[in-house]
């Protein structure tokens, strides 16, 4: 179980996050939206134990997260430049593995086999300088999902794809996280996305100080699928509820800044 | 149209895309060079043609001097590589201090200068000390070799590290302070140890920066070669020779060993710009 209690975090005195309290139970698949700006990627950070907490507490288990816990994997908003051009793709993606000891074959044969499930088995011997920014991307996922974390953190991971890709990886993610029973917290922009995978939706006021303003059980069908699911009443209802949320008539284009502004 | 390649017809559209592009690109570079050697052969005939009008014993024409280079040093038995008995007194001992002491500058350079650049602390505390050690002109530092090791090989070799180091020590240790931060936390994440990073993240990093550091350290070690041989009590070497063939009013070996040294820097050079494109994949600048 991750548990954030009363977390706040400043970068000087721009208070970004304040008394947020959520709590993650083990395997959930938990969508945050909300306006560019708001904090969601300051919120990832901590909880990945890059940025330590200015107020409150993150828990995993009950044990305060100081460090990067164990079982980890990031996908980073800066995708690109997430990546080591000065090696492979196949390279880039076997990094994980170090730590599991594995012999530099297996390595690469788990490395080939992540890449292949995300359309890009030609690409392995090639470098990342050498790809378009949506192959980059599913580059940085497939580094993120080689290592079977327990934890996974995905900060707009799906941005750069074009709709036919990105439906066919939140289907492989959504597969992932049954059968590894993964604990995933996915942030995004696309209200639609959070709906079509979360298995709970929060979403976040604009800053500064943002906290949680909506956190919505997505009670759909468990096996989803991209016409039938998205063609629901309640998919459309839940859609509906989210869209409300978020455009606040204070801030009716919130969400329609371009990612990563 | 067929699949089968008909020369001279279903291959003509094809030479005209791609491969002819290929083609201009390739033509253009060649015309490049061309003109490069042409404004050199240029350069070197209107000095000859200067030097043999005005038959001064000065400047003796760039002809009589490579023909003397050649008579001095490399008309040599093949079995040595065609160096006469002087290359092998004088060149290859220059040779071999120059590359001790450049090898030993570039390995300490590049270890001290990851040191420092990866702690923030250690760079703010080392960096008025580095400014001040780079800002010494090298040449005055072997009266305090001569000093401290008498003259010989290793004042020689002292001079040269302690020059040359400055400079990649420097530039290796910004570069590796200039790591992208996003990539430190990623090494984070991935939970790389120590080498991990050193290997696969501050020194490809820092790599374009060490060999700017390194370029200049080369120049910088060909230059204190020389001048520490120039010092009395030298009994060897190529900045020997220069000496001892000014004291005996031999202009045109002081000529020939001009040319030897120009040709050396570049040569090396050159071989350095190798090394460094090999490691350096091309398009790496392009992405950041
Ligand atoms: N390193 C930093 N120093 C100072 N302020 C920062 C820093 N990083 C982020 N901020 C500020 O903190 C706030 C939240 O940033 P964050 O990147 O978490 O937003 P976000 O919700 O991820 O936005 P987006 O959807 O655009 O990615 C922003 O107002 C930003 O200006
Ligand atoms: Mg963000």
């Amino acid at each position: 179980m991750l548990e954030l209690r009363k977390l706040s975090q400043w970068y000087g005195d721009h208070a970004v996050l304040s008394d947020l309290t959520l709590k993650v139970p083990d395997g959930e698949l938990l969508c945050v939206v909300g306006p560019s700006g708001c904090g969601k990627s300051t919120l990832l950070r901590t909880i990945a134990g890059l940025l330590p907490a200015a107020e409150g507490e993150v828990t995993i288990d009950g044990t305060p997260v100081t460090g990067v816990p164990d079982g980890l994997a990031v996908v980073f908003q800066d995708y690109g430049r997430s990546l080591f051009p000065w090696l492979s793709v196949r390279e880039n993606v076997a990094l994980p593995l170090r730590r599991r000891g594995l012999p530099r074959a297996e390595r690469r044969a788990e490395a080939e086999r992540i890449l292949d499930r995300v359309g890009l088995s030609g690409a392995a011997r090639r470098h990342p300088w050498q790809l378009s920014g949506g192959m980059q991307q599913r580059v940085a996922i497939a580094r993120a999902l080689v290592c079977r974390p327990s934890l996974l953190l995905m900060d707009e991971p799906f941005g750069s794809l074009d709709a036919q890709t990105r439906e066919d990886l939140e289907d492989l993610l959504l597969q992932v996280h049954r059968n590894d029973d993964t604990t995933i917290v996915f942030v995004t922009h696309d209200i639609d996305e959070s709906v079509y995978l979360g298995d709970r939706v929060i979403a976040l006021s604009p800053g500064p100080g943002s906290r949680v303003v909506l956190d919505l059980p997505v009670r759909l069908p468990g096996e989803r699928d991209q016409i039938g699911t998205r063609g629901l009443p309640e998919f459309v209802e839940l859609r509906a509820e989210v869209g409300r949320t978020v455009r606040t008539p204070a801030d009716p284009s919130g969400l329609s800044g371009p990612p990563g502004a | 149209m067929s699949r089968v390649a008909v020369p001279g017809v279903s291959g003509v559209p094809d030479v005209s895309g791609a491969a002819g592009g290929r083609r201009a690109a390739a033509s253009a570079a060649a015309r490049g060079a061309l003109l490069r050697w042409a404004v050199l052969a240029v350069a070197v005939l209107v000095w000859e043609a200067a030097a043999r009008a005005h038959g001064s014993v000065y400047f003796p024409p760039p002809g009589r001097i490579v023909r003397h280079a050649y008579d001095l040093w490399f008309s040599g038995p093949v079995a040595h590589a065609f160096l006469t008995a002087d290359a092998v007194d004088n060149i290859l001992p220059s040779l071999g201090r120059m590359a001790a002491g450049f090898a030993l500058a570039a390995v300490a350079g590049i270890a001290l200068g990851v040191a420092v650049g990866r702690s923030r602390r250690a760079y703010a505390l080392c960096n008025p000390v580095l400014q001040f050690a780079r800002a010494v002109p090298p040449p005055a530092l072997v009266p305090v070799f001569v000093v401290i090791f008498d003259f010989g090989t290793p004042m020689q070799l002292a001079s040269i590290v302690f020059s040359a180091v400055w400079p990649v020590l420097i530039n290796t240790a910004e570069g590796t302070r200039n790591t992208e931060p996003l990539r430190l936390d990623v090494a984070a994440v991935l939970r790389l140890n120590a080498a991990e990073r050193l290997w696969l993240l501050f020194l490809p990093s820092a790599l374009p920066r060490i060999f700017a550091g390194l370029r200049l350290s080369l120049s910088l070690s060909l230059i204190l070669m020389v001048f520490s041989e120039l010092l009395p009590g030298t009994a060897d070497g190529i900045g020997y020779t220069l000496t001892d063939a000014q004291s005996r009013s031999d202009l045109l070996t002081v000529w020939a060993v001009l040319l030897l040294l120009g040709a050396l820097g570049y040569l090396l050079n050159t071989g350095l710009l190798t090394v460094e494109r090999r490691l350096i994949g091309r398009g790496r600048e392009g992405t950041r």
